[in-house]
């Protein structure tokens, strides 16, 4: 099934064009890859997919509904409840301890504060960082940090995951243990993933990959819906 | 650098004491688990070209499992030749030798831009779905570490040929122009 569709998206930022025109579709627990040169228009379709931006031109939806049109707080909402987001930096709050960070969504959500912890701390687990649940960011290195991060975007079981550069600021083993671990979770919960990346090491997780030239999807090269040899997992 | 050099792999299995040549091919293809399997008969030939250079010494049969259970020991000679091919830095690469890079090449001679292009475009597909099965292969729980290691020496060779031949695609065109100026 369908989760998420972009048609015709197109959005600018002044007189510069980032999409001139992307179609996508996203099924339910699928890993989409985003990927292309730098300026290429890949996060700027996250942004529109996820809600954070609205298109100039084209329609995002969601489950069949077009939230491209919706007020910015029922997209921050939707945002809150069915996705989740997570950043090159983790982007945690610096005054919160990891527990306090990954709980942070579920609060937001309405969940009892000792019930946030008890899943905060079981998703903490999961990326073993279990023993940092009492620290803050500024005393992790940058793997604990993205590891919690993860954690953090993964809390609320969203259905779907949007993942810019992920493993950006990472180095290559501590990089493909975080989204090893990522992309696993993800599958045992249907969430799908739109996973924005430049590397072709990274883009392999998944199990399609969309190429995007100057805000275009790049048909000329392994470009739109590239199968999978042998299924899709 | 080379490819992968069956006598002294060979050598590096008799270190640890004498093996038959059907345990030598088992214990090959475990420890290079992504390597191309060792058939029997090149076994055997590498080892009787070893036995011939004195590298490794017939030491002993198995009678009862017939005439080709000979186990081989490493010599001295074995032993010193192994220690000088691991002491070797191998050349880092002193030829671009790609069929990649050669077929590129040569299509730019022979053809027009699009047929360069199609080419690249095609092989960056295929090279694609390779990095795609290796890395479920290594994503995979049940992976050892042999399986992991092996795998991520073929993604980063394959992450490195792809960042190749997406950068010769954006530059194809002029250098098409440059081989027919």
């Amino acid at each position: 099934m369908t989760q998420l569709q972009a048609r015709g998206v197109v959005r600018a930022y002044g007189p510069t064009p980032a999409l001139r025109g992307v179609t996508l579709d996203v099924a339910e627990g699928e890993i989409v890859a985003v990927t292309g040169p730098s300026g290429c228009g890949k996060s700027t379709l996250l942004h529109c997919l996820a809600g954070i931006l609205r298109p100039d031109v084209g329609e995002v939806t969601w489950r069949g509904h077009r939230i491209d049109t919706w007020s910015e707080a029922a997209r921050s909402r939707l945002r809150r409840t069915e996705f989740g987001v997570l950043f090159q930096f983790g982007q945690l709050v610096a005054e919160l301890t990891a527990a306090e960070n990954v709980s942070l969504p579920l609060l937001l959500a309405g969940t009892g504060r000792r019930e946030a912890r008890t899943a905060a701390l079981t998703w903490l687990e999961r990326f073993g960082v279990a023993d940092l649940a009492d620290v803050r960011p500024g005393e992790m290195s940058g793997g604990q940090q993205q590891r919690c991060a993860t954690a953090r975007a993964l809390v609320t079981e969203p259905r779907v995951l949007f993942a810019d550069e992920p493993t950006g600021a990472l180095d290559t083993l501590t990089g493909e243990q975080v989204l090893t671990q990522l992309v696993r979770l993800a599958r045992e919960q249907h969430t799908s993933v739109v996973l924005v990346t430049h590397e072709p090491r990274i883009a392999a997780y998944a199990d399609r990959e969309i190429v995007l030239r100057d805000g275009l999807v790049d048909h000329t090269g392994l470009g739109l819906d590239v199968p999978l040899a042998g299924g899709a997992r | 650098m080379g490819g992968v050099s069956t006598p002294h792999v060979l050598l590096g299995l008799l270190a640890g004491g004498s093996r038959h040549g059907y345990d030598l091919k088992r214990a090959h293809d475990e420890r290079l688990p992504r390597a191309r399997p060792l058939a029997f008969g090149q076994v055997y030939a590498t080892l009787g070209r070893l036995q011939r250079d004195g590298l490794v010494t017939a030491a002993g049969q198995d009678r009862a499992a017939g005439p080709d259970r000979t186990a081989y020991a490493l010599t001295g000679q074995g032993r010193a030749t192994l220690d000088e091919w691991l002491s070797t830095v191998e050349p880092p690469m002193p030829y671009v030798a790609s069929t990649l890079f050669t077929k590129v090449v040569v299509a730019l001679l022979v053809a027009d831009v699009d047929r360069a292009r199609s080419y690249l475009t095609a092989q960056r597909a295929a090279h694609s779905a390779r990095l795609r099965e290796l890395t479920r292969v290594k994503a995979d729980p049940a992976a050892t570490l042999s399986d992991v290691v092996a795998a991520d020496f073929a993604i980063a060779h394959l992450d490195a040929d792809l960042r190749w031949l997406r950068a010769t695609l954006d530059r194809v065109a002029d250098w098409h122009r440059e081989v027919h100026p």
